[in-house]
């Protein structure tokens, strides 16, 4: 049995006034790959926030002693409004230039890309960028947020079969927000259907039916069975 | 000639970390807060002006009242920035037209740097300085608090104090930009030399280099110009900055 890696127990989140998570709890292995599942709204993103120890929350989330997380935004808006290199972007975490390199490298950039403008990258480039940023330091832990649009078309099968990679290279479990249902198949081994309230959780091809979908979007789900390995 | 160097040498210190600061508030549209906090400053001015001591020193205390009044807007309300820029912009020139002298008005409003003395440029130039080391012990946090402050917590940096030293570093340049271009220009003292920067540059080395030196060489320019011509220095930087910005536009295309 591998350890524990995160517990997390009676989890309540409000922003505002506004209940975003209800009473939820689960536990994620080391080496585990984690999918969370969920309509817009489910407060998917907001879980992985609070998980990072960003928002303030009711109940507990106990990480292993000494735990690291890198944290994988959805998007960077703002990062538009000043011009910089991607060696600057990573010189804002203090990291050194071979770290950067070593980093990019592992994303699939060579070391001309340093001096490219963080700005002009298209969206899958920087996606993979940030989870060469997520990566320095060397975390443990890696929390993942799918971006719902503007991902390159062909750009979202190589950036699983790339966080695949990395996950046996950097022995890294990971937590990730998706609305891609073949990835959870493909690619996890638990999954959590949030929709404010937690509706299912376990092994994927065991709790995910069309009910359960059904239940989770509140409508017609096109689902299709995975294929069987 | 001794006061012209003094006004100078006071103008491209505050020029330059103007423009060097404004790198960090173009982001989040942060530099249009220093118009309202401008304009917040002129009964400050015209107090300073009625009772004869220095400008920036009237000025100070009302860009703190500025500061909280974003402060509180940014987090007890969701109103826009824009409201803030309205309700403190009417009520900052109002105030201060209700007991400003009005032949003292055109330093109120357009600054003058040119009567510079020697203490208060000495002053001028040590505040300059204290206020570059700030910014620069901040500043690649700030850029990542600008960038995300999710991110920047998760990094465990103290976005709270990040902020207060980044806020205090404003107040201290609007209250010297006030003296250099008065209540009405010291947004665009803060935000032209950055966008003209921001036109030219590829990374973040370039855009800082780039705005600091255009606010200071605006300063130079304007100063300049004000012993040629004798129009007011504050207006003429100005005129200086935009046009250095219209050529950024020019260049721009090219690349």
């Amino acid at each position: 049995m591998s350890n524990s890696i995160l517990k997390v127990k009676n989890l309540n989140v409000e922003l505002g006034r506004e209940k975003v998570i209800e009473d939820l709890s689960f536990e994620v292995k080391e080496g585990d790959v984690l999918t969370i599942l969920g309509p817009n709204g489910a407060g998917k993103t907001v879980l992985l926030k609070t998980l990072s120890g960003v928002l303030p929350y009711r109940g507990e989330i106990e990480w292993q002693k000494e735990v690291k997380i890198g944290y994988v935004p959805q998007r960077l808006p703002f990062i538009k409004e000043t011009p910089m290199s991607v060696e600057e972007f990573f010189e804002l975490k203090g990291s050194s230039k071979k770290e950067i390199e070593k980093t990019l490298n592992s994303v699939g950039f060579k070391n001309n890309f340093l001096n490219k403008n963080v700005g002009k990258l298209s969206s899958g480039q920087f996606q993979r960028i940030l989870i060469a940023w997520a990566l320095i330091g060397n975390p443990d832990v890696l929390l993942f947020d799918e971006p719902t649009t503007g991902i390159d078309i062909g750009g979202e099968e190589t950036i699983y079969a790339l966080l695949a990679k990395l996950k046996e290279e950097r022995n890294l479990t990971i937590l990730l927000v998706t609305h891609d249902l073949s990835v959870v198949f493909k690619f996890s081994n638990s999954v959590i259907c949030l929709n404010k309230c937690p509706i299912c959780q376990g092994i994927p091809k065991e709790v995910l039916s069309s009910e359960t979908l059904h239940k989770l979007y509140g409508e017609e789900v096109k689902f299709y069975e995975h294929h069987k390995h | 000639m001794e006061q012209f160097l003094l006004s100078l040498a006071a103008g491209i210190f505050i020029g330059g970390v103007a423009g060097y600061l404004g790198t960090l508030m173009l982001s989040k549209k942060m530099a249009l807060v220093a118009g309202p906090l401008g304009h917040l400053t002129l009964p400050g001015i015209a107090l300073a002006l009625i009772y004869g001591f220095d400008i920036s020193l009237g000025a100070f205390p009302f860009v703190i009242l500025g500061i909280i009044l974003i402060w509180l807007l940014e987090i007890k309300t969701k109103l826009p920035m824009e409201a803030l820029t309205a309700v403190v912009f009417a009520s900052g020139v109002a105030i201060a037209f209700l007991f400003l002298p009005i032949e003292q008005a055109e330093t109120a409003l357009v600054g003058d740097i040119t009567k510079v003395s020697l203490s208060e440029a000495l002053v001028t130039t040590i505040l300059c300085f204290l206020v570059f080391f700030i910014i620069k012990k901040i500043y690649s946090r700030m850029v990542l608090i600008n960038i995300s402050e999710d991110l920047a917590k998760i990094e465990k940096i103290n976005v709270k104090k990040y902020n207060f030293f980044y806020l205090g570093a404003i107040a201290i340049i609007v209250a010297l930009g006030v003296k250099m271009v008065g209540g009405l220009l010291t947004a665009a003292l803060i935000a032209i030399p950055v966008c003209a920067a921001r036109n030219l540059s590829k990374n973040l080395f370039q855009y800082v280099f780039l705005a600091t030196s255009f606010g200071a060489i605006s300063a130079f320019l304007g100063i300049l110009l004000f012993k040629f011509t004798d129009f007011p220095a504050g207006p003429l930087i100005i005129i200086i900055s935009a046009s250095i910005f219209l050529m950024s536009m020019i260049f721009k295309k090219g690349t």
